[in-house]
C-alpha cells in the first residue's frame, strides 16, 4: 500500500473502526462494566479521532473527541456506560459514518447528538463526574514563566497545548511576555519570540506543573514559583498510582496478531473483474475442448484436459474468495435490533447461529435490505408487548433467531421470532376484503400465509413508524427471486412464526440445462428443474386451449416457449417438457431439444435491457455462441397467471 | 539512510508516516500494534521508533518499557504519538522511556524535521 492514498486507507480505516464501536458499544449493552470492551470502544474512538484529524477530517475527529471524552470518563471511572450513554454513541454512529464519507452532515443534528450525548454522561454517573478526592488539598498558587527557543514551533512544540494543559490543572491568569519580540524587520514568522507568564491556582503539587513540560524541560527556560501570598505550602502528594494499568498481552494476542497480518484487502472491483476474466477463461477453455475433442492430436487433447482441471479449479478457488462470512451483516441487525427495542418497548433478545456461513459478497449485499424487513416485521408484529406475553405465561423477553447453514449448493438462512404467530382469521379477512379469495373458499394453510407476500397486503391494524405500511413483504419475495432463491414461511398461533429464505452460494456461475427452442439455445438454471419428459403428439394436440400437463395425477399448467419467443417455424416432432419450480409451484417449459448440462457463467444483460423479464442473463457457449438465461421467477409466475386466467375463462 | 520502526494500528497513520519518512530518504518498517512492534525490533537495528500509545493487543507504553529492557535497544530514541495533552499520559511515557512525542496530526514536513532532529542528537 505503499504510494496509495492515505486518506482513501483512513476512509477504509474508519469503516473498520465504526463497526468495531458498534459491536464493542452492543457488548457492553449486555455486558455492561467489562473492561476490556470499554477500552476497545475508547481505543477505536481516539483512533478515529487521531487518524481523521491527521487526514484532515476535523468535522470528525471534533465530533469524535466529545464520544472519546464521554468514554475516557467511563473508562476513569468517572461515569458509567450506562444505556443511555450507549444509545447516545449508537446514534452519534451515522453521523461520523457520514462525516467520515465526506457526505454533508448538518451540525444541527450533531449538536442535537452532543447534547444527548452530554445528557447521557452527566445522568448516567448520578454523582458529578469529578472523582471525589479523598481530602480536598488546599490550593496553591503559582507563577509559572516559560520561553521556548526560536526553533520550538518548527520542531512540533505547540505552546497552546501547553496552556490548555496548565489550563486543566486549575484556574489560570495567562499573560503572554513580548519583550522578546524583535523588530519587524528581523522578524522570522516561522520562530517563536513570545514568552508567557501564567498564575496558576492549583491543588496539584509542584511536580504536575513540571509534567506539562516533560519533553521541552532541556530546551526551554521555566520557572516556577509559588506566589508569595500563597495560602499554603505545595502539597508534595505522591504520584497517582496509574501503573498498575499496564496489563500483560492477553494469550491469544500473537495468534491475533498473526492472522491479521496474512489479510490481505482488495477492492470489490478487483474481485469482480478478476471474476469475469475467470468467467471468460471457462468459455475458452470449453472452446479449446471442443476442437481437441474433434482433433486427433493427442498432445491437443492432453493439453485441453490439463487447461480444463486448471480452470476449474480456478473457477472454485475464485469463488471461494468471493465468500464473506454472514457474520459480516448479523452485526449490523444487533444494532438494528437494539434500536427496534428501544422504539417498541419491547424487550428483545436476539440469537445469531450459524454466522461462519459464507456466501457471495454481492448476494450478501443483496438480502441485506430483505432482513432488515423482516426483522423489523418479527419485532414489530410478531412479538407481543412484554404486557401480552406475560398474560399468555412466556417469558417478558421476546426472541428473534436469525441462523443460517449451508445445504448442498444453497444457504438457508431463517428468521424466527416466538411471538404470537400469523393470526390466520385475519390474514383470510383481509384476503377476502381485497378481493384475492373468495368468501368461505377452502385454502390450505400455505396457500393462506402465501397472501402475506402479496403486493400491497398488511393486516397491521396501525400503521406504525416501523413496518405495516403494506409495502414490503412482496419486494423482499421478488428481491429473494431474483437472486434465484425461495421463501417460505410457517406459523404456530402464540409460538411463533418462522420465515426461511433459500439462496443460492453464488450469483456468478449456475449450473445450467441447455435446451433449444427452433434455432436458438437457452439455459434453465438446473436447481430450479424437477423434471424432464416428452410432450406426446397427443398431449399437444389435445391441450391446445389451456395447457396442462398430467403429472403424477397433479395437472401441471405449461408454457411453449416457441410460441412465448414468437419463433414462426414449425416445431420437432417430439418435444420435450421442462419441469421447473420455484418454491411450491410449478411450471412445464415446451423445449425442442434438451441438449445437457452447461456450466454457465453469467452475464448480465445491459442497462438498455433492464426491462426484459423473461431473462436473467445471458452465457457464451463454447463453439462462441451466445445463449440466453430464463428467469425461472418470472417464468413460473407468468404460466401460473395464465393458467388462473384460463380457469377463469372457463 | 536511517532504519526506523513506526509502530501504530491505524494503517493510515503508518502509510503517512511511511510515505513522508520514505521520502525523506528513510527505509521504515510498520508494525500494526505493541506486541508486533516488539517482535519488528527484534534485538536492534533501528535507528528510531515512532509509536502510537492507544493500540489493541499490546499497548505503546508496555512496548517502550519491554523494549527498554533489551540491551541492544537502550539508546535508541523512541518517539511516541499522541492526540492528548494529557500530562499524565506523557509523564507515564517518559517513565517508560520514552525520549519524546509528536502531536497528532502532524504535518509531513514537520514529521521529518522532528526525526531528522531526534536523529542527529
Amino acid at each position: 500500500m505503499i504510494g496509495g492514498d492515505p486518506t482513501a486507507t483512513f476512509r477504509l480505516e474508519a469503516q473498520d473502526l465504526l463497526v468495531q464501536i458498534e459491536e464493542g458499544l452492543l457488548d457492553l449493552s449486555r455486558r455492561p462494566g467489562d473492561r476490556s470492551l470499554i477500552d476497545a470502544v475508547f481505543r477505536g474512538l481516539h483512533t478515529l479521532k487521531g487518524s481523521g484529524a491527521m487526514f484532515g477530517f476535523d468535522a470528525l475527529a471534533a465530533f469524535t473527541h466529545h464520544c472519546e471524552s464521554a468514554f475516557d470518563k467511563v473508562r476513569k471511572g468517572q461515569a458509567e456506560a450506562s444505556a443511555d450513554l450507549i444509545a447516545a454513541v449508537l446514534a452519534a454512529q451515522d453521523h461520523m459514518r457520514a462525516l467520515a464519507e465526506g457526505r454533508e452532515a448538518s451540525d444541527a443534528v450533531g449538536q442535537a447528538l452532543l447534547e444527548r450525548l452530554h445528557q447521557a454522561v452527566e445522568g448516567g454517573g448520578g454523582e458529578p463526574a469529578e472523582p471525589a478526592a479523598p481530602a480536598a488539598p488546599a490550593k496553591s498558587a503559582w507563577i509559572v514563566r516559560f520561553r521556548l527557543p526560536p526553533s520550538a514551533l518548527v520542531n512540533g512544540a505547540r505552546p497552546l497545548a501547553l496552556l490548555d494543559e496548565l489550563r486543566e490543572l486549575g484556574e489560570c491568569t495567562v499573560t503572554a511576555l513580548t519583550d522578546g519580540v524583535p523588530p519587524l524587520a528581523d522578524l522570522v514568522p516561522t520562530e517563536c519570540h513570545l514568552a508567557w507568564e501564567v498564575r496558576l491556582k492549583t491543588e496539584q503539587p509542584r511536580s504536575a506543573i513540571e509534567d506539562v513540560f516533560i519533553f521541552l524541560i532541556d530546551d526551554m527556560t521555566l520557572s516556577i514559583e509559588p506566589e508569595l501570598q500563597a495560602d499554603a505550602q505545595p502539597q508534595l502528594a505522591a504520584e497517582p498510582a496509574v501503573e498498575a494499568k499496564a496489563e500483560a498481552p492477553p494469550p491469544l494476542a500473537e495468534a491475533k496478531a498473526a492472522r491479521v497480518a496474512e489479510t490481505v484487502r482488495v477492492p470489490a472491483e478487483r474481485l469482480d473483474e478478476l471474476m469475469d476474466r475467470v468467467g471468460e477463461l471457462v468459455i475458452a477453455q470449453s472452446r479449446l475442448k471442443q476442437i481437441a475433442t474433434a482433433s486427433t492430436e493427442l498432445n491437443l487433447r492432453a493439453v485441453s484436459e490439463e487447461i480444463e482441471r486448471l480452470a476449474a479449479e480456478l473457477r472454485d478457488t475464485m469463488l471461494v474468495v468471493r465468500m464473506v462470512p454472514i457474520s459480516q451483516m448479523f452485526g449490523r441487525f444487533r444494532r438494528l435490533i437494539h434500536d427496534l427495542g428501544r422504539e417498541t418497548g419491547k424487550a428483545i433478545e436476539f440469537v445469531t447461529e450459524g454466522e461462519s456461513t459464507e456466501l457471495d459478497k454481492t448476494v450478501i449485499e443483496r438480502l441485506a435490505d430483505p432482513l432488515v424487513h423482516l426483522i423489523r416485521n418479527a419485532a414489530d408484529h410478531g412479538l407481543e408487548a412484554p404486557e401480552d406475553r406475560v398474560a399468555a405465561g412466556k417469558p417478558e423477553t421476546g426472541r428473534i433467531t436469525l441462523a443460517a447453514r449451508q445445504a448442498g449448493g444453497d444457504v438457508i438462512i431463517t428468521i424466527s421470532d416466538d411471538g404470537r404467530g400469523v393470526n390466520r382469521a385475519r390474514v383470510r379477512a383481509k384476503a377476502e376484503e381485497a378481493g384475492l379469495v373468495a368468501p368461505g373458499a377452502t385454502l390450505t394453510d400455505a396457500d393462506l400465509l402465501q397472501f402475506i407476500f402479496h403486493p400491497g397486503f398488511s393486516t397491521a391494524k396501525a400503521i406504525t413508524s416501523l413496518s405495516g405500511r403494506g409495502v414490503g413483504m412482496d419486494v423482499v419475495k421478488r428481491t429473494i427471486e431474483s437472486l434465484r432463491g425461495s421463501i417460505e414461511m410457517t406459523s404456530e398461533a402464540d409460538r411463533g412464526s418462522q420465515i426461511a429464505l433459500r439462496i443460492p452460494l453464488t450469483l456468478a456461475i449456475i449450473d445450467g440445462l441447455l435446451v433449444r427452442v427452433a434455432g436458438d439455445r437457452y439455459v434453465i438454471p438446473l436447481a430450479a428443474v424437477e423434471e424432464c419428459v416428452e410432450l406426446s403428439v397427443e398431449q399437444d394436440l389435445r391441450s391446445t386451449g389451456r395447457s396442462l400437463l398430467t403429472l403424477r395425477d397433479r395437472l401441471v399448467p405449461f408454457i411453449r416457449l416457441r410460441e412465448l419467443f414468437n419463433t414462426g417455424t414449425p416445431p420437432d416432432p417430439h418435444q420435450k417438457v421442462v419441469v421447473v419450480s420455484t418454491g411450491a409451484e410449478r411450471v412445464g417449459l415446451v423445449v425442442d431439444q434438451i441438449l445437457g448440462d452447461h456450466q454457465t457463467v453469467i452475464k448480465s444483460l445491459s442497462a438498455f435491457h433492464a426491462d426484459v423479464e423473461t431473462f436473467s442473463g445471458a452465457t457464451i457457449l463454447g463453439d462462441g455462441g451466445v445463449a440466453l438465461i430464463l428467469d425461472m421467477a418470472h417464468l413460473v409466475a407468468a404460466g401460473q397467471h395464465r393458467d388462473a386466467q384460463m380457469r377463469a375463462a372457463g | 539512510m536511517a532504519a526506523i520502526l513506526t509502530v501504530d494500528d491505524s494503517a493510515s497513520i503508518r502509510q503517512a508516516i511511511k510515505i513522508a519518512l520514505s521520502g525523506a530518504g528513510h527505509q521504515v518498517t510498520e508494525a500494526n500494534d505493541g506486541s508486533d512492534g516488539l517482535a519488528k525490533a527484534g534485538s536492534g537495528g533501528f535507528s528510531l521508533i515512532i509509536t502510537d500509545l492507544n493500540m489493541p493487543v499490546m499497548d505503546g507504553l508496555t512496548m517502550i518499557r519491554q523494549l527498554r529492557t533489551r540491551p541492544a535497544l537502550a539508546g535508541v530514541p523512541i518517539l511516541f504519538l499522541t492526540t492528548e495533552s494529557d500530562a499524565e499520559v506523557k509523564a507515564q511515557a517518559k517513565a517508560a522511556g520514552a525520549t519524546g512525542w509528536i502531536n497528532k496530526p502532524f504535518d509531513p514536513d514537520q514529521l521529518v524535521r522532528i526525526v531528522t532532529k531526534v536523529l542527529a542528537a
